[in-house]
């Protein structure tokens, strides 16, 4: 296999093609000034300087940055949501990193900080946004000891406070970090957590972020891979970046590919074209499942994703016709499984992260969430029955009503249902709870019913106070 | 749409301007105009589509936090599952309640919140009034199918004096904690933890020991709160229950009386939208305790021989009339004298008004225990507590509203906070409001005129001021300051605030009524510090303490004291024997509260109605009707033999009150705002000399909970009085050389005593406070109510 | 008193605070200081924490409890976090965690009676391709074996990583500090209502 990995770098894997954020990978120092500057560092900067913060704006907007937290909005349109003459506005950049299958945004941090400090810069000049809090996982040492130390560097270098390079642009960028809980990076919850509260999501619409956000005033709030896109764009141009990837999924993205393949990594893909197989099977990729078994089924992105098979692998990475098939792209993490894989108990594991990390708020994710953790513990354990079956079905349908996205299947003879769904919370959590276990039981209900034992079952009557 | 309209075809098109503020919409199929920002839940009860919801409540803020109000909304992308507590209508917006997806969406939450819930609904109180209870049968699948161990945890615990939680039972709705938080401002009770252990919790050794607990219990949808006062007394379905007015202070909420057997056992705040919002304070809420108290008097005593006996009506009332009559003999009708009637009804101040100058013929009437505010407060163009609460600025000159009329406080905290109002606080003490208040201005006893002259010089208060409507809240900040001082402080803001309207914070239950009703001196009459000395110097031949308690209540103890000893004759009307009646050669045993009807008026002049719950204990009666059996004996006729005829005789001769009939009242829920003619005060400023700097400036007010006999006879509620000690400065405590919680002596032109002295910085620098009425030693002895002001000298030991 | 934050803690906390548009965005930051300073969060600290932003004890403990990194009683000087979310999982994270438990002597989510380990099963680390990992204080090992964990737990044991591990309470080791003739200051949303110096005028913007 070829591609070259760097021990700095942990886990990601360089290869014969362009890097947009991964750049200066190879310099075991990136996340020093020095290297940062010798390496092309804040010339995107001075270039926005250079133009109107209007024509900024507009390069972000023709560019399509697609957003890479998860919703994959574009950056230019959302920062053009900020209601008119409403001050101030801030931008809260979004590094709480927990989706399961999940490494990027804090290799980011951790290897390159300054180019996300940069990003931070630029996109707060563009849509005059006055204060910037940068919010790192609580788990996240190093990445936080990192982004201090480059942010005090720039600091004493004046590319952060006031007037940045000698311009009338001034802003501090605020380091600001979690302390453990995975809803955090729900954006609205973000928030929240940022005024001290407990990490609950608030409900959107009508009113996003972009609207009311932080304090109530207009927040973008933005992912570390989104910003840190920035700084090629501005220094390199909407031309250089469109030429990368199709005109709907321009540029590259980060997905990190975990599970059964030979070569786990973190690979800087080209958007749009790239497919599935190309990242799993291909030589300066993954190199194949390992000891060469049969690919069973992958989450194309992240746990909240619902699952692929092996009919889905000539799919590219293309939001439309990912969710077309049934699951999204997400936060660009690929979970593989090969045959030998119990997935009863692979679904277990993320049905116990989202019960433990629902925040409470929501009656169907409060209280079905850890109703789907018990019957999933109890049919791993085998002591299921069918009735648990059905009621794991039963429990989805009150936290997502309606048919629930799958991808089509030969083996099965399934035609898809398009991503997204109904759901009865607020937030994702809840449904991403019962995601892995709807999959699963879709696409191998046979390996349920190999586990379960014949038991009867007798219901409790709702009316038991007459 | 007829379109043969002769006006179109006489073609001049009738105009009509859309409402800005109107929103069309469907729901469930039919159109509906709601107004802009409506929520979708409120839009659709206001057309009756009920939709079922347990977090959200119309008085606090929106959390879509327990999914029950799920219904099918569509604005142009197609119908989806939205929660109609959290979005507000939109034109064209098309709502369905009744969806097979809404059903089905309501029906899984109702099951989800039942698969941790103990169902012990037979040992619940809610049980028969409980949401849960109701929209699991409404709107629920009927069957469970969670066949798991429940949550478990340690039933029930208290969280205070008076609220119990019991966690197994909570649905995390988020009612009390936004209630605590947003409207009280006594954010003691939070969530803890995440997820499925979520619960709510108070922090160790900070219990919920909130004035508005009460409230939460009321708001809870399920039983998770539960009142010490009421647990295990009755089920809601055995409940009886009626509408009133809570007479505790003047504010006048509007509740539901419940009982039992003909025992009262709950009170519930209704709604009422210019009024309380359906908030209660817990003195309020339980001092119903009292009426059922075994002490109270359930029959008329007379004194035998040194003591009081209990004796039939007649026996008391000819005693009574007996006693009016020889004082009419030796002194003249001018030496009989009528204070108090500030607790009772409308109707009782009517005929005791009735009774007093032209039965008895006596001018000396008042209603008021000279710890007041002038009663021609009155007689300033008066404001509503909605225009008070929607005053661009408050001008607030009062005692501490959240010790006083409570409720009112909660309405002008709302006020401040959603920014519709900003409150100028003059203060001798810091207020519960002083955290809300724009500018607090401190101040000391007698400076109140020059404080708000001051504020002339201030650009910020003259532009403020110049914003928009002003409103003036003024009453008795101290009670060791002349009342007259409140009335000098209107007259000052009324200098700069010209047109400004003025709500009197006045306490007691139904003192503006008892004003209204004419418990007032006639010509020449005295007030009732002049009373009090008349009575001191031997010039009064009967005293008639009319539902009220002098020794506890004078801020002058002294000049109590020598009021009650200076009376050959007292007469009393009352529901308790108090300190003061029970030197009375008579006291005649009164109805309470919830035992009968009538009306009462609140400080803004709303005369709203009384119910008559439970039947008097033993034999007592109502005050008017204790009037017009003396008048009879006394010779003279108040020609009323009900209370209807009461209120019909006041509606016809109280200049002010012709709205208020029996019948208007009986259909307006919110009652008849009503003012009567009294001219205002007008200003008399006597110069008082300057504050030695060795003395500090006396400051005396109420806390919500103190002596009186309706907190001191509920049991749930008497041990939540305070120390009576001497709060000071912590800085003019290093200054007198104490420390805190040391004794300290205090020494005035009256008295010296003893007070333990505690570090508060609440209290303006210069000044001290003592609360009123409290156990311990009485501030009252220092206080000579002759006096503008009271300086104390205090020396530690 | 003790378990409050010290001196210099409060110095410092009054410095964070002042960065921030209002106090009580400072919250989870301080609860970290007070976790830094006692290797746990105590009912003092939490009541000074709400005396320094503005809110009761109650709202500080919502908070607090509501995140997994805060702690309310002592844990060990190494707090040893075993990933078990999928992509771990599926690498062996199972096996990894009995070999702990065993080695340790103590199941997960207890502390060693010596108060130097503490094992907790954690939820993903984002490290899901370097399978399976763990974290020691909140610093990373990657592809995890057995062995690996033995000759871990022994540098831990005999203070060889002294110098990359701080003990349990310490995350970060680097603050920022915002020098103040660089620093902008902290934009309060009350204050502010007019566009930042750089932006054009509206007209502009409009297109
Ligand atoms: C439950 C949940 C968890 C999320 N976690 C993250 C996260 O860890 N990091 C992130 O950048 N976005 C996360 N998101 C997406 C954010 O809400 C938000 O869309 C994103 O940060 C916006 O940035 P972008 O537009 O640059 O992608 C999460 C969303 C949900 C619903
Ligand atoms: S879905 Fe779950 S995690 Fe999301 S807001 Fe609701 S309760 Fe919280
Ligand atoms: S009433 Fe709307 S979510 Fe609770």
């Amino acid at each position: 296999m070829n591609g070259a990995t760097y021990p700095h770098a942990a886990g990601f894997v360089a290869g014969d093609r362009p890097r947009i954020v991964t750049s200066r990978f190879e310099f075991d120092d990136a996340h020093s000034l020095e290297r940062y500057l010798a390496t092309d560092g804040y010339k995107g900067l001075q270039a926005a300087l250079a133009k109107s913060p209007v024509d900024v704006h507009a390069d972000v907007k023709s560019a399509t940055v697609l957003g890479r937290g998860g919703a994959g909005f574009p950056a230019g349109v959302k920062w053009g949501l900020t209601p008119q003459a409403v001050w101030p506005r801030y931008l809260v950049v979004n590094g709480d990193e927990s989706e399961p299958g999940t490494y990027k945004d804090r290799l980011l941090m951790e290897v390159d900080p300054h180019q996300l400090i940069e990003g931070c810069l630029i996109a707060c000049y563009a849509a005059g946004l006055s204060q910037c809090f940068l919010y790192i996982r609580g788990e996240m040492a190093v990445a936080q000891e990192r982004v201090a130390t480059a942010l005090n560097e720039a600091y004493a270098a004046g590319y952060v406070g006031k007037n940045i390079l000698g311009s009338n642009f001034s802003v501090d960028i605020v380091l600001h970090w979690g302390a453990g809980a995975y809803v955090v990076g729900e954006e609205t919850a973000l928030i929240e957590s940022l005024e001290g509260n407990r990490g609950m999501p608030r409900l959107k619409p009508p009113f996003f972020p972009a609207a009311i956000g932080l304090y109530g005033m207009p927040t973008i709030v933005n992912n570390v891979e989104t910003l840190a896109n920035l700084p090629w764009l501005m220094q390199h141009g909407v031309e250089a970046y469109t030429a990368i990837g199709t005109p709907t999924s321009p540029g590259t993205r980060m997905v990190a590919v975990s599970g059964h393949v030979k070569r786990p990594g973190v690979y800087e893909i080209v958007n749009g074209t790239t497919t599935f197989r190309e990242l799993l099977y291909g030589d300066d990729f993954c190199g194949g499942i390992r000891d060469d078994n049969q690919l069973k089924a992958f989450v194309p992105g992240g746990g909240s994703a619902p699952w692929f098979l092996p009919d889905q692998l000539d799919l590219p990475f293309e939001a439309k016709l990912v969710s077309a098939e049934g699951s999204m792209l997400g936060s660009g993490a690929v979970i593989v499984m090969d045959d030998t894989t119990d997935v009863v108990a692979a679904a277990y594991t993320l049905v116990r992260f989202y019960a433990h990390e629902s925040c409470g708020k929501c009656t169907p994710c409060r209280e079905g969430a850890p109703w789907l953790e018990r019957i999933m513990k109890r049919l791993v354990d085998g002591h299921g029955t069918t009735r648990d079956l059905d009621q794991l079905f039963e429990i989805g349908q009150m936290i997502c009503p309606g048919e629930f996205p799958h991808p089509s299947s030969e083996r099965l003879g399934l035609e898809a249902t398009p991503f997204p769904f109904r759901m009865t919370t607020i937030c994702f959590v809840g449904p991403s709870a019962y995601t892995a276990v709807d999959s699963a039981l879709t696409l191998f209900r046979d390996e349920f019913e190999a586990k379960i034992v014949q038991r009867t079952f007798i219901p409790v009557s709702v009316g038991a106070n007459q | 749409m007829n379109t043969t309209d002769p006006a179109t075809d006489a073609g001049s098109p009738p105009v009509v301007p859309p409402d800005p503020n109107e929103v069309r919409l469907t729901i469930n199929g039919s159109p509906v105009v709601a107004r802009k920002g409506d929520l979708v839940i409120a839009a659709a009860e206001r057309v009756g589509d009920y939709i079922p919801r347990f977090c959200y409540h119309e008085r606090m803020s929106s959390v879509g936090m327990c999914r029950m109000c799920l219904v099918d909304i569509d604005t142009g992308r197609g119908p989806g599952l939205q929660a109609s507590c959290m979005v507000t209508v939109a034109p064209d917006m098309v709502v369905n309640t009744q969806s097979q997806a809404a059903l089905k969406a309501q029906e899984s939450i109702i099951e989800m919140l039942l698969v941790n819930h103990p169902l012990d609904c037979p040992v619940c109180d809610k049980g028969g009034e409980c949401p849960l209870q109701d929209q699991a049968y409404s709107h629920g699948p009927g069957e469970s199918r969670f066949v798991e161990e429940k949550r478990h945890f340690e039933k029930p615990i208290a969280i205070s004096d008076l609220v119990l939680l019991d966690r197994e039972r909570c649905i995390l709705c988020d009612r009390c904690t936004r209630f605590a938080d947003e409207v009280a401002g006594d954010a003691l009770i939070h969530f803890s933890s995440r997820g499925n252990d979520t619960q709510i919790t108070t922090f160790p050794d900070e219990p919920f020991a909130s004035y508005f607990s009460g409230n939460t219990v009321q708001i809870c949808p399920v039983g998770a709160l539960t009142a010490k006062p009421y647990r295990f007394k009755a089920r809601p379905w055995d409940l009886d229950q009626s509408e009133s007015t809570c007479t505790t202070c003047a504010v006048g909420c509007r509740t539901v009386v419940q009982s039992s057997q003909d025992v009262l056992l709950r009170y519930q705040g209704v709604d009422s939208d210019p009024v309380n919002w359906g908030w209660l304070c817990d003195r309020g809420r339980f001092n119903f305790e009292a009426v059922n108290s075994d002490d109270r008097l359930g029959a008329p005593l007379v004194r035998v021989d040194e003591e009081l006996q209990p004796t039939t009506w007649n026996a008391a009332l000819a005693r009574a009339a007996e006693l009016i009559t020889e004082a009419k003999a030796v002194g003249g009708a001018g030496s009989i004298a009528v204070i108090g009637g500030a607790r009772g009804s409308n109707e009782d101040a009517y005929a005791w008004a009735r009774l007093a100058h032209d039965v008895i013929g006596t001018p000396n009437v008042y209603p008021q225990m000279g710890d007041g505010a002038q009663i021609n407060l009155l007689g300033f163009d008066r404001a509503t507590i909605d225009e008070a609460a929607n005053a661009a600025t408050v001008i607030l000159m009062a005692p501490d509203l959240k010790e006083e009329l409570p409720v009112l406080y909660l309405r002008l905290r709302d006020a401040a906070q959603k920014r519709r109002s900003r409150i100028i606080e003059f203060a001798q003490k810091r207020s519960g409001l002083s955290a809300q208040a724009w500018k607090t201005i401190e101040y000391h006893a007698g400076g109140i005129t020059e404080a708000v002259a001051a504020c002339i010089n201030d650009p910020d208060i003259v532009r403020q001021l110049a914003t928009g409507s002003v409103v003036i809240v003024a009453g008795r900040a101290n009670l060791a300051e002349h009342p007259r001082e409140v009335g000098n402080g209107v007259i000052a803001a009324l200098q700069i605030a010209p047109g400004a309207k003025v709500l009197p914070a006045m306490r007691r239950g139904n003192v503006v009524g008892a004003i209204e009703m004419g418990l007032v001196p006639g010509d020449g009459g005295m007030p009732v510090l002049a009373i009090a000395n008349a009575a001191a110097a031997g010039n009064v031949e009967c005293l008639v303490l009319l539902g009220c308690d002098p020794l506890a209540d004078f801020p002058d103890t002294d000049l109590a004291r020598r009021m009650m000893a200076g009376s050959p004759r007292i007469i009393a009307i009352d529901t308790f024997l108090t300190k003061s009646n029970a030197s009375a050669d008579v006291v005649l045993a009164a109805a309470a509260y919830g035992e009968k009807s009538g009306t009462t008026t609140n400080i803004e002049g709303r005369v709203t109605t009384l119910a008559a719950k439970v039947t008097p204990r033993g034999t007592s009666r109502p005050d008017w009707m204790i009037a017009v059996e003396l008048a009879e004996l006394l010779g003279g006729d108040l020609g009323v033999s009900s209370v209807d005829d009461l209120t019909e005789a006041i509606a016809a001769n109280i200049d002010g009150f012709g709205e208020a009939t029996v019948s208007a009242l009986r259909v307006a829920r919110d009652g008849v705002v009503c003012h009567g003619t009294l001219p205002p005060a007008t200003a008399r400023i006597v110069t008082i000399d300057e504050r030695n700097n060795y003395d500090y400036r006396l400051v005396v007010s109420r806390k919500l909970y103190d002596n009186a006999v309706g907190t001191a006879k509920s049991p749930s509620l008497a041990h939540l009085t305070v120390a009576s000690e001497l709060h000071m400065h912590p800085l003019d405590i290093e200054r007198v050389g104490s420390t805190d919680g040391a004794d300290v002596k205090v020494t005035s032109k009256r008295a010296s005593m003893v007070f333990k002295v505690v570090a508060d910085d609440s209290v303006v620098r210069g000044s001290a406070w003592v609360p009123f009425n409290q156990p311990g030693p009485s501030i009252g002895e220092l206080i000579d109510s002759a006096e503008v002001i009271t300086d104390v000298r205090v020396e530690s030991f | 008193m003790m378990a409050r934050l010290n001196e210099a803690n409060v110095v410092y906390a009054k410095e964070i605070i002042g960065r921030y548009p209002k106090a009580r965005s400072a919250t989870i930051i301080l609860l970290h200081l007070a976790q830094q300073q006692d290797g746990y969060v105590t009912n003092e600290a939490i009541k000074h924490i709400g005396e320094l932003v503005g809110a009761t004890s109650a709202e500080i403990l919502g908070t607090a409890t509501f995140y997994e990194m805060f702690k309310f009683e002592p844990v060990g000087k190494y707090l040893i976090n075993i990933c078990s979310t999928m992509s771990c999982a599926l690498m062996g994270a199972d096996e990894l965690m009995h070999h702990a438990e065993h080695k340790l002597g103590i199941k997960a989510g207890s502390t060693t009676p010596d108060g130097l380990f503490t094992l907790e099963h954690a939820e993903c680390q984002a490290a899901c391709t370097e399978a399976p990992c763990l974290q020691v204080n909140y610093r990373h090992r990657y592809r995890v074996t057995p062995n690996d964990l033995d000759a871990l737990l022994d540098d831990l044991q005999n203070s060889r990583l002294d110098g990359e591990v701080p003990p349990h309470g310490t995350v970060a080791r680097v603050r920022q500090h915002i020098p103040s003739e660089r620093a902008v200051g902290a934009v309060p949303p009350d204050e502010v209502n007019i566009a930042p110096e750089w932006m054009p005028a509206p007209a502009e913007a409009q297109k």
